[in-house]
């Protein structure tokens, strides 16, 4: 006795092979609209996985096998003092006192100076020491005697190599201004290539780069069977305000965040793909069950299941997703190798600069994305199926190719209720800082779009059957008009795509025009000049003084700018000591909100928007400001909009700061210019004042240049983005053509009756053409009007959510333009090609073939 | 003990959508072998009484045995398999699977009952062959002429033995040379294998060769020959 399974395999495998046969165009577009989703989502993914690793590794061959470590707050460092007292605390095994500088090569490479003590080194960060070494003489530490003692051992990196009989090598180094000469010892073949490091004894480092007595890092090594949160509260208790700990796990999460929000965005825009090809699957299928209807019928009748029927039709689209789901791993690792190659690993966001990693692929993640797009063409598959499988058999067995009753009017319910969810999940807050319910706002609201359709296209094409015109527009609007139904499954996939598109459009152009504002406001000066890695030294005052007595300047503001860790488990905020304009108590600073007075004997702190929101600190907080190895507080005194430091600045009278740390000095200034000045001669005149040494590491370059730039590398963070977004297009307008000369073709013997009636080809292709013109004109109106809410979530909650920063709409009137046309045209030429090929079939068989 | 016969109606009643009532008091007996035309009006219900024997809609009175098994007992699960086992359908438009080899369209009800596909692909040439059609198994139904296409019907309808075959206007698309061969080789090979045959149609020559004709009213079922 044969078994009776709801969905015989035979069955499922003769109608899925037979249904690819008989339309592998069909088949072959939505299996590409899977893989192209399943792609991207796994490229992003596996550049992230593979940048964030390289990242990891640079790291640890930096800090070893540290359990925990100390961290200065500033650039400057803490008091070596610290050291004796955490060596001193039980249950450490080892620590080892580290000074870090960036400095750059001669070349202008940047460069990791890191002073060790070759002993305690030896334990912790073997990587760097000699014993990790392949060759003898190589590793921090190899070697002895007096002529090691001052000397400098370098990374492949930085392009020394040994040469047997070359005598003794030097190496220079610049920092801030100085040029340091060092011998060199040997290499340190432990650092993975592309990390450019030097490293020297930490008493070397501390005289020869001016920082005697200051330290930036303890790396501690915990004895056996010491609890990590134990000794992190023993050593908390010693430290200075100017000193963090920080544990593995927070060095993670701070390097995770440095791009997490970006990759979260980029991950969504692949998702966006993803779900425009499960429309795509989701038109194909409606197309496919409304043509096989007495093909499903009459299986139903032969004695398949209800359930054989659903699940059949759900199968087919699962096996669409698993090729796709296939096609798309290959395609994504190829484009993730690719990318790494040609962006880096930050796909060209600007977090990881420097860095060419490895890719790295993980089966599960694979399996995950794979996962991901078979549950998207499932879910596309899901509602045909249902339909599929509700069809009562006899009925369906007569009615070939019936559409809806024109006369019913769609359900709009459905549509109010996922977008009253949607506007509901707008206004939550983010969940572990990611703006999860604004991705799904926009999800539920192009799903009440896409629901809405059918009563839309109702309602708007109706009318157009009452026009008074030419026959082919009479036929097209009547045809249309006749069967909503059929015009609402081919505008599904065109009201998603051109909705994604105009709400990223709307986005990407708020955030541009928002972010060249914003550099019209903090350049208001004519010349800019900063020094780079010049945290600890710069401009000093002589210096300053002589910048601003040069012939055509006639204001000048120096600055000094450096990072700062206020909290170990996110990425270092930047200080900015500006000066308060004459006259005025607040500094010139593109307000969010008005700035407020401040107590008196209060310091007042100006805070930038991602501070604020990282920080929750708003006007009248108190903010603790560790400084100079003491806790300072400082009041709020106003929020000021920042688009350049993505984790947040803060912004101190620069009379305050040199109250507070005693430095005088800056690394950056602001030079305005006599209306009548040679801006050329004066930026000549800029450079020769400035020493030789420090000109050479001075960035120094008109407003204009530097706004120019800076949107230039906006344009460039945002590249990818563009990519992402003109791919879910092509997607979508793939899916478009799809349906429309699917409907097209499936219309043969209309047009074959039409033919006998006495309608001439022209005709015939004119009023298909209409019917294009018409659907993509209904489509984009709709589409751009879902754009326009969609993209409003994502200015108003996705990126003050992910990025923590707000912006002003501009709305892209140009592109939803193009938009509207191009969709427009697209969508009549695809129904005037396919109705070519269409009426090319005989008439009169075209028709027989009803009898 | 004899075996339950293949159909037994009694006094069925439908009603359409509106009100109007196609018939009522409805009584019919098919035995084993049996060839029966039914006739009648447009619109009288022929193919509706196809449908409510199928299972595939359901009466407003009385009852419909199918080798002897009540379909009002019957859930929707148990009435599709008993399509499967016992009834064998040809319809007017052939509903021959485009995409499907024709040894494929025949096999259907055998796959469908869960037998494994060669068996089911060496049955169905086995129909093939009886039906003239043997060495086609691999060709589309593209390539068919109409009367090959309702050949693959009746192969199909026989494959998997069932002892009630519904027919619905079987000749209805066919020219009258090929209708009177189809026909002839439906109710041969349905006589042969002991199926009985629920003919529907408005065929004169249909009807002449059917064991009985009955002509539908709102009444019933009534013989025309009978006084």
């Amino acid at each position: 006795m044969p078994a009776d399974p709801a969905l015989p395999p035979t069955l499922l495998g003769w109608m899925v092979r037979g249904e690819w046969r008989a339309n592998p165009v069909r088949t072959l577009v939505a299996v590409l609209a899977i893989a192209v989703g399943v792609a991207l989502g796994f490229a992003v993914h596996l550049v992230n996985r593979s940048a964030l690793a390289e990242f990891d590794s640079a790291v640890r061959s930096v800090s070893g096998s540290a359990d925990i470590r100390i961290e200065a707050v500033t650039p400057t460092g803490f008091d070596e003092a610290l050291y004796p007292r955490i060596a001193r605390l039980p249950g450490l095994a080892a620590v080892s006192p580290v000074i870090e500088i960036a400095a750059r090569t001669t070349a202008g490479d940047a460069l990791t100076v890191i002073g060790l003590d070759p002993l305690r080194a030896a334990r912790v960060t073997p990587a760097l020491a000699a014993a990790s070494g392949p060759g003898s003489g190589m590793g921090f530490g190899s070697g002895s005697g007096r002529d090691v003692e001052d000397a400098v051992w370098l990374s492949p990196a930085t392009g020394w190599r040994a040469e047997p009989g070359a005598g003794s090598a030097t190496f220079e180094i610049r920092e801030g201004g100085r040029r340091i000469v060092l011998p060199v010892a040997g290499g340190l073949p432990g650092v993975e290539a592309g990390r450019r490091i030097a490293v020297a004894d930490i008493a070397a480092v501390q005289q020869r780069f001016d920082r005697v007595g200051r330290l930036t890092r303890l790396d501690v090594m915990l004895a056996p069977g010491i609890r990590p949160d134990a000794a992190a509260r023993e050593i908390s208790a010693v430290l200075p305000p100017d000193a963090r700990l920080v544990t593995p796990e927070a060095e993670t999460r701070r390097t995770s965040d440095l791009s997490r929000a970006y990759r979260v965005n980029l991950g969504m825009l692949a998702m966006v793909a993803l779900m425009t090809g499960g429309f795509l699957v989701f038109s194909a299928q409606s197309l496919s069950i409304a043509r096989r209807r007495p093909a499903f019928a009459l299986l139903r009748v032969l004695g398949l299941q209800r359930r054989g029927l659903f699940l059949q039709v759900l199968a087919e689209g699962a096996s669409l997703g698993v090729l796709g789901a296939a096609l798309g791993l290959v395609v994504g690792a190829g484009l993730a190798w690719g990318v790494l190659g040609l962006l880096g690993g930050d796909l060209g966001g600007g977090y990881f600069s420097g860095s060419r990693p490895v890719l790295e692929i993980s089966p599960a993640w694979a399996a995950l994305h794979a996962g991901l797009g078979m549950a998207v063409a499932i879910a596309g598959s899901l509602l045909p199926a249902l339909e599929a499988a509700g069809a009562p058999p006899a009925e369906a067995l007569k009615a070939a190719g019936r559409s809806g009753d024109p006369e019913r009017r769609p359900p709009l319910v459905p549509a109010l209720v996922l977008g009253s969810v949607g506007l509901a999940a707008a206004f939550a807050p983010p969940v572990a800082g990611l703006p999860l319910f604004g991705y799904a706002a926009i999800a539920l609201i192009l799903a009440a779009g896409v629901a809405a359709m059918p009563w839309l296209a109702r309602v708007m094409i109706a009318p157009l059957a009452r026009m008074r015109a030419p026959v082919p527009v009479r036929l097209a609007a009547a045809r249309l008009a006749g069967a909503p139904d059929q015009a609402a499954v081919a505008l599904c996939g065109l009201v998603a795509s051109a909705g994604l598109m105009a709400a990223m459009g709307l986005m990407v152009s708020s955030f541009r025009g928002s972010v060249d504002d914003w550099l019209v406001a903090i350049l208001p000066a004519d010349i800019y000049l900063r020094i780079a890695t010049a945290e600890t030294s710069g401009l000093d005052p002589g210096l300053q003084a002589a910048l601003a007595a040069l012939p055509g300047v006639t204001g000048m503001e120096s600055r000094r700018s450096l990072t700062l860790k206020l909290a170990p488990e996110r990425p270092a905020v930047t200080l900015l000591a500006i000066p308060v304009p004459p006259g005025t108590r607040v500094p010139d600073l593109p307000w969010r909100r008005a700035p407020t007075t401040v107590g008196p004997g209060e310091t007042p702190v100006w805070i930038s928007e991602p501070l604020s929101r990282l920080y929750h600190l708003a006007p009248g907080d108190t903010l603790d400001l560790p400084l100079a190895g003491r806790s300072t507080p400082l009041r709020v005194a106003g929020v000021w909009r920042d688009y350049g430091r993505q984790f947040g600045a803060l912004a101190l009278q620069q009379s305050d700061y040199v109250r507070m740390t005693g430095d005088t000095g800056a690394n950056e200034a602001a030079l305005t210019l006599a209306p009548d000045a040679d801006r050329a001669e004066v930026l000549a005149q800029v450079r020769r004042a400035l020493p030789p040494d420090l000109a050479a590491q001075t960035e120094i370059a008109p407003a204009g240049e530097i706004r120019q730039a800076a949107l230039k590398i906006f344009d460039r963070s945002f590249a990818v983005t563009y990519a992402l977004e003109a791919v879910a297009v092509l997607v979508g307008v793939a899916g478009v053509a799809a349906t429309v000369s699917a409907q097209t073709l499936a219309r043969r013997r209309e047009f074959g009756m039409l033919r006998h009636v006495g309608a001439g080809r022209g005709q015939i292709l004119a009023m298909l053409a209409l019917e294009g013109a018409f659907l993509g004109a209904v489509g984009a109106v709709a589409g751009l009007a879902l754009g326009a809410a969609m993209g409003q979530v994502l200015i108003q909650v996705v990126n003050p959510q992910s990025f923590n920063w707000t912006m002003d709409t501009r709305w892209p009137w140009g592109l939803l333009g193009g938009l509207t046309l191009t969709l427009t045209l697209a969508s009549a030429l695809t129904a005037l090609l396919a109705g070519r090929s269409a009426l090319s079939a005989d008439a009169v068989r075209a028709v027989r073939e009803d009898w | 003990m004899a075996l339950p016969a293949p159909l037994r109606i009694r006094d069925l009643s439908k009603t359409v959508p509106g009100g109007r009532v196609l018939f009522e008091g409805l009584d019919l007996d098919l035995s084993a072998g049996e060839v029966v035309a039914i006739t009648g009006e447009s619109g009288a219900g022929k193919s509706s009484l196809l449908n409510l024997v199928a299972g595939l809609d359901a009466p407003d009175g009385g009852e419909i045995w199918i080798g002897g098994r009540a379909l009002s007992s019957l859930n929707e699960t148990e009435r599709t398999r008993l399509r499967r086992e016992q009834l064998g359908f040809v319809f007017q438009a052939f509903h021959i699977l485009p995409h499907l080899t024709l040894a494929q369209n025949t096999a259907l009800p055998l796959v469908l009952a869960g037998v494994e596909g060669d068996t089911a692909l060496a049955r169905a040439a086995e129909l093939l062959a009886a039906v003239g059609l043997g060495g086609r198994e691999a060709d589309f139904p593209s390539r068919l002429s109409g009367g090959e296409l309702q050949r693959t019907a009746i192969a199909r309808a026989l494959v998997h033995q069932p002892g009630l075959i519904l027919a619905d206007e079987p000749t209805g698309n066919l020219d009258p040379e090929t209708a009177d061969r189809s026909l002839a080789l439906l109710l041969d090979a349905a006589r042969t294998r002991g199926a009985a045959v629920l003919l529907v149609t408005h065929s004169v020559r249909a009807a002449e060769v059917a064991d009985r004709t009955l002509v539908l009213g709102r009444s019933g079922l009534r013989d025309p020959h009978a006084g």
